[in-house]
């Protein structure tokens, strides 16, 4: 893995997403920098996936500024994204991973070594042969992160990577999370689960309505939060 | 990805399908137009070996109605035109499409009818009396109506007979615009009459109740003749070859040939190449 | 073949002058379904790729191009490949060619419409993966095309059905010419018009048996290929 590399921090600046008469992310400004995890906390519609998808470059903002280490092009070249719902190609796991690498730019001499350490990487080492389609949610999960790790990013993004998962895979994921991390690569996740992201998170952001709550240390927010929402927010109670 | 090696081995296979074509290239061949009849009573299926074991070359017969037969050749896409329709063959020379016309044979047409005969024709000798007589009965009459040599000769005998069909028609007479075949098969399907060469009728498999109403009478005489369609204005046109299959039809031999075609032990063609005025 | 044959007993007996016809006919169709893939399956997914204004009405016309008569399909041709027609020195006319040419005409918007359906719902579930990835428009098309392949063996089918059962347009552009262009279909044209409907019947069945192996093919190569690639 790579040192955090130019495209941190990114840096949001009074940035804004409509569509139609709906505002999706208001007035946001945000900076995400290198270190530990940042997840993304807040209710179902308050922006999480919005914000995901906007830093890696994929929806363009309808005002304000987006940069990534200064630049503002959004070409996702040391970036990667793994969707609340991954897709699989309909390829075997192996070729999953090919393909992202062939995507990435990597020789082809290199494609064995590399699939072979990035299914190991996820625990699929024994599934290369087997038809994408056909492996569990939890295994397309892990999938899903190997086929983004091939990118070989120094941001990943991930969206509620186990929303849909049982404790068992869910640990498998977050045990992947945390070596990724580790070496270096910058996280950027969210969940609703506040447990997870107390286990994960080095910096906590939390969404409410397109609009930023409260942004710091995860430990700090956890103890002692800033806002009356954020308080409500950890107690377990509804923002409305 | 999509792989080059399957393009590569789409574009072998494409290559591959159209080389595998039987007897293209090299092989001498004619294309000859001709009409459903010589086709449908398979006197070109035994013609025309004999025809290459003497020279070597193979006839491509497109088997069409005289009219589509000679549009064919006058679009130049056949080399010689094989057809029974005096009339019609002298205009295609006269506009300059063929080189010149040459009688080979004739059968006769016959008209054929369901066996309980509701127009009562069966027998006369006088092609005109039964044709006036269907009319007047109204009996269903079936006419190729596609411009074909036999179509020609019905609307000739409908003529002679002092009939204009064009006015005097009326339900009872149905044009189908179908080959002779086809308009067998409605007749006997029908219960109706209808024009026929005889060559077709013999040969036809699912004759039904249909049988041979009225014969012999020389107004139903069916002459064939056999032109080169002409190579100053098709140059595409195999002079040679297309003139040696015509001199083969009308030399002694191929009119022995033809005379040798029988079923059921019937001739079905008569050579008559000696006949300048058919 | 002999006058008074049944098609059974063609069959049984290996009479040469059938399985030339049935021979060409399987090379025809299956030439006919190459050209039109080669041509309809990009086409296709380009469509399914590619927002511009009429794309509406291009669908709509494509659409309605799958039941294009063959009957006029092969008087165009007949009149293009025609010695006095634009296309006339290549001498295709009355050959073998000509009938592919015809059939490839019929069979690429069957397939490219069906391409074009198969890929555009391919893309809607890909879209954002292949954005994440940073995949180019070229690329895109390929891998959209090479994953939707099974299904696209299906609009390949579709258009082999439409080829091997045509005659219209077969008949007019080859002629029908015995042992050169005459194919299963036009042979039973051709008995048919000879009064022979046992021998007529017998080739229908006998075409009918080959398109269901065509067909039980492909469906057991596309269940053999999903088992490796889901």
């Amino acid at each position: 893995m790579r040192a955090p590399s130019s495209d941190l921090p990114i840096h949001f600046d009074k940035a804004a997403i409509v569509a139609g008469a709906v505002t999706i992310l208001g007035e946001l400004t945000l900076t995400i920098a290198a270190g530990a995890p940042t997840v993304l906390i807040g209710p179902n519609g308050s922006g999480k996936t919005t914000l995901l998808r906007a830093a890696m470059g994929l929806l363009p903002l309808t005002r304000g500024r987006l940069s990534w280490g200064g630049r503002e092009s959004a070409s996702p070249t040391h970036r990667a994204i793994v969707f609340q719902r991954p897709v699989m190609l309909r390829r075997s796991a192996a070729g999953n991973i090919a393909y992202a690498l062939a995507a990435a730019g990597v020789p082809r001499a290199q494609h064995p070594a590399r699939i072979d350490a990035l299914l190991n990487q996820v625990g699929l080492g024994a599934m290369a042969k087997r038809p994408a389609r056909r492996l569990s949610g939890g295994e397309q999960q892990r999938l899903a992160l190997a086929r983004a790790l091939a990118r070989d990013p120094a941001v990943l993004f991930l969206d509620e990577p186990t929303a849909s998962l049982d404790p068992a895979a869910t640990k498998g994921i977050e045990d992947i999370v945390r070596a990724v991390a580790a070496h270096g690569v910058k996280v950027v996740m969210s969940t609703h689960d506040l447990g997870q992201a107390k286990r994960l998170a080095g910096d906590i952001v939390l969404l409410h309505r397109g609009r930023l709550i409260e942004q710091g240390d995860a430990q700090a927010f956890f103890a002692g939060p800033q806002t009356e929402d954020a308080r409500k927010f950890i107690a377990g109670e509804l923002l409305v | 990805m999509l792989n080059r090696r399957y393009l590569m081995a789409a574009a072998a296979l494409a290559g591959l399908a159209i080389a595998a074509q039987p007897g293209f290239a090299q092989e001498k061949s004619i294309v000859v137009a001709s009409t459903t009849s010589t086709q449908d009573s398979g006197l070109f299926e035994y013609l025309l070996p004999l025809f290459k074991a003497k020279t070597g070359i193979t006839v491509k017969v497109v088997a069409q109605g005289t009219g589509k037969a000679l549009d064919t050749g006058a679009r130049c896409d056949a080399d010689v035109v094989f057809v029974h329709a005096k009339a019609q063959e002298e205009k295609f020379l006269a506009a300059g499409h063929g080189v010149k016309r040459f009688p080979v044979m004739y059968n006769d047409f016959v008209i054929v009818g369901p066996k309980s005969d509701p127009a009562g024709i069966k027998g006369m000798k006088d092609v005109g009396k039964a044709m006036t007589t269907i009319m007047d009965k109204k009996a269903d009459f079936l006419s190729r109506g596609d411009r074909s040599g036999t179509n020609s000769a019905e609307l000739r005998l409908w003529k002679a007979s002092g009939i204009d069909i064009d006015k005097q028609k009326g339900p009872w007479y149905k044009a189908l615009g179908q080959g002779m075949g086809a308009t067998l098969n409605t007749a006997a399907a029908s219960n109706g009459y209808t024009l026929t060469d005889r060559a077709t009728w013999i040969h036809f498999k699912n004759k039904q109740n249909l049988v041979i109403e009225v014969e012999g009478d020389k107004r139903l005489f069916n002459q064939y003749g056999v032109m080169l369609v002409n190579p100053a204005k098709c140059p595409s046109v195999k002079k040679d070859l297309g003139q040696a299959f015509i001199d083969y039809l009308i030399s002694p031999a191929g009119q022995k040939d033809i005379a040798g075609y029988k079923v059921n032990g019937q001739e079905l063609f008569f050579p008559n190449a000696n006949d300048h005025n058919a | 073949m002999t006058d008074d044959a049944s098609a059974l007993h063609l069959v049984l007996t290996g009479d040469p002058g059938l399985y030339a016809i049935v021979w060409l006919s399987i090379v025809v169709s299956m030439s006919a379904v190459l050209c039109a893939a080669l041509i309809g399956v990009p086409c296709g997914a380009l469509l399914a790729l590619t927002r511009f204004p009429g794309r509406d009405g291009v669908i709509v016309i494509l659409n309605a191009m799958m039941g294009l008569p063959p009957v006029v399909v092969g008087l165009a041709v007949y009149l293009l490949l025609s010695r006095s027609g634009p296309l006339g020195s290549f001498g295709l006319l009355f050959t073998p060619q000509a009938m592919v040419i015809a059939q490839t005409i019929l069979v690429a918007p069957i397939i490219a419409a069906l391409t074009r359906q198969t890929v555009e719902d391919l893309w809607a579930e890909y879209r954002e993966e292949l954005a994440a990835m940073d995949i180019g428009p070229l690329a895109r098309v390929a891998t959209l095309v090479w994953d939707a392949r099974f299904s696209l063996v299906t609009a390949l089918l579709a258009g082999f059905g439409r080829a091997a059962a045509e005659v219209g347009a077969i008949i007019i552009v080859g002629g029908n010419i015995d042992g050169f262009t005459r194919t299963m279909t036009t042979a039973i044209a051709l008995e048919t018009s000879k009064g022979d409907l046992p021998l007529a019947i017998g080739l229908g069945l006998v075409l009918i048996t080959i398109v269901v192996a065509v067909n039980a093919l492909a469906w057991g190569a596309r269940r053999a290929g999903e088992r490796y690639a889901g």
